[in-house]
């Protein structure tokens, strides 16, 4: 299993480099996470030494973001025809779900690493809480995972990269928003507050945001490492239940 | 080696596949005929473990591809239909990852690499990205990644599909040399590829067997209960098919389906 995984695993991450796709992918999430945080967030003007305003923006920009990099998981594979000669080399389904997924997420790293030259820029001009740093880019990766995972399993429907894209972006953004304010109005007043609480478990905002507080707690751990294998393993029945289009 | 036992495949409405039973034994080359959309492909992908069926099993060395698909696997090169391959990718990236796949490693992998490029003469082309490559080659390179573990079984869906005559030529003496020791499948709509390299034919039309063929020697064959002249086996093929042409594509079945 875990050879399998790291097979399918190399392959994928090679494949992103071997195409301008990974440098574009970079490039753009570095201007725009770059520029959103100093133009649109006033990194500066706040003259506080600490990159929450940075880490604020990572549950938007990864709405967009990573459904791009997930779309392509098993749509690609569909449209090519290669899902055929993946799924009869001797690989399980599962292996290579966890492969694609990990390459993705890998790649994702990488991105959020080069982000390094902000937290460079922060320790120059004051002292911030470097562990509330460290344990914030902890938290970003989760959501990350967790982004990315769902993306996989909606691009385990289709061969094609838009819709998978298009529903990716749906169904983080349903994670995303569930614990904002805006939809909790909705409810407020009529749906038992058991209902609410549950909303609100649910939403990625709301564990990212204690995760960037600087503690990483058990329960946002737990939150997010059951989100992602459960997509896991939905992707995975998707991918077993459905193999030709 | 090859028991596929009472395969059947329903998509929605349309029965694609029904019951189909046959067996390969080593040394013999099986070839699929019929008409498109007769169940042949189908019929291969649920024999490669790829399909689920909706009844029935297949048996590769006799391991069940539905109840142990991971061993099963092992023992089977398998082209499927189109050769497809990961356009991004040399041969060389291609064939390690499928040899990885298949835990072929260290000296023993550059030696079954080396081997199947030989065998299916992509050398010149190791190092281009496969979406490069000519229809003939990328042909090739799936037949190559089928050969790579030399395996007890062969499916190939449609071989020799967009090569020409040489490569034809190339890709049938290839089987011929592979066949002594293996049992093979393959599927063609050319008629003569039959008689160069099968050693019986099952013609398939609107998902279920409907005639055998055997040489009888001296280049005739029997198909059904019909005999064919040497190089004469599509009359008898084409009045076996009357009626079926396209049959699972027709309006008022595929209706069903959306």
């Amino acid at each position: 299993m875990l050879h399998n995984i790291a097979v399918v695993f190399r392959r994928e991450l090679a494949s992103y480099f071997s195409s301008p796709l990974a440098y574009i992918f970079i490039v753009v999430f570095l201007v725009s996470s770059g520029a959103m945080t100093f133009f649109a967030s006033q990194f500066l003007i706040r003259g506080q030494a600490t990159l929450e305003p940075f880490f604020m923006l990572h549950p938007w920009l990864y709405l967009f973001f990573l459904p791009a990099l997930s779309m392509r998981l098993w749509a690609e594979e569909r449209r090519t025809g290669t899902i055929e000669l993946l799924l009869t080399l001797p690989i399980r389904t599962g292996a290579a779900m966890i492969g694609k997924v990990f390459a993705a997420w890998v790649f994702t790293g990488i991105a959020l690493g080069l982000t390094f030259p902000l937290w460079m820029t922060v320790n120059y001009l004051g002292t911030p809480d470097n562990g509330v740093i460290l344990a914030s880019y902890i938290g970003s990766l989760l959501m990350a995972g967790a982004y990315l995972t769902m993306g996989a399993f909606v691009s385990a429907f289709t061969k094609n990269q838009v819709i998978a894209f298009i529903l990716g972006v749906a169904l983080c953004f349903l994670f995303t928003v569930s614990g904002a304010p805006l939809l909790l109005e909705l409810f407020t007043g009529w749906a038992p507050t058991s209902v609410l609480a549950t909303l609100r478990s649910f939403s990625v905002l709301g564990h990212f945001q204690a995760v960037t507080r600087g503690v990483i707690d058990g329960r946002d751990l737990v939150y997010f490492l059951s989100l992602i294998a459960f997509f896991l393993f939905a992707g995975t029945v998707v991918i077993d239940r459905r193999k030709a289009q | 080696m090859i028991d596929v036992r009472h395969l059947t495949k329903r998509f929605g409405s349309i029965l694609a596949v029904d019951a189909v039973t046959f067996t390969v034994p080593r040394g013999e080359v099986l070839g699929f005929l019929g008409p498109n959309g007769a169940g042949k492909s189908t019929t291969m992908k649920m024999t490669a473990g790829f399909l689920t069926p909706t009844g029935g099993t297949a048996l590769l060395n006799g391991i069940d591809v539905i109840k142990d698909p991971i061993a099963a696997k092992q023992n089977l090169g398998y082209l499927p239909e189109g050769a497809p391959a990961y356009p991004d990718m040399t041969p060389r990236s291609f064939l390690n990852f499928c040899a990885a796949a298949r835990r072929i490693d260290g000296t023993k992998r550059l030696a079954a690499i080396d081997l199947a490029v030989a065998r299916t003469n992509l050398g010149r082309v190791m190092d281009q990205p496969i979406d490069t490559l000519s229809k003939g080659f990328k042909r090739r390179v799936g037949l190559a990644q089928a050969l790579l573990h030399d395996p007890q079984i062969l499916i190939l869906d449609e071989p020799t599909d967009g090569l020409d005559p040489t490569q034809k030529h190339e890709v049938r003496t290839l089987i011929q040399t592979l066949a002594a020791d293996k049992a093979i499948i393959i599927s063609t709509h050319i008629l003569e590829e039959v008689e160069a390299v099968c050693t019986r034919a099952l013609v398939i039309a609107g998902g279920t067997i409907r005639a055998e063929g055997k040489p009888l020697g001296n280049g005739s064959w029997s198909l059904g209960d019909r005999r064919a002249e040497p190089g004469r086996l599509d009359a008898a093929f084409r009045a076996i098919v009357e009626g079926f042409n396209d049959r699972a594509f027709t309006p008022t079945e595929t209706s069903h389906v959306a």
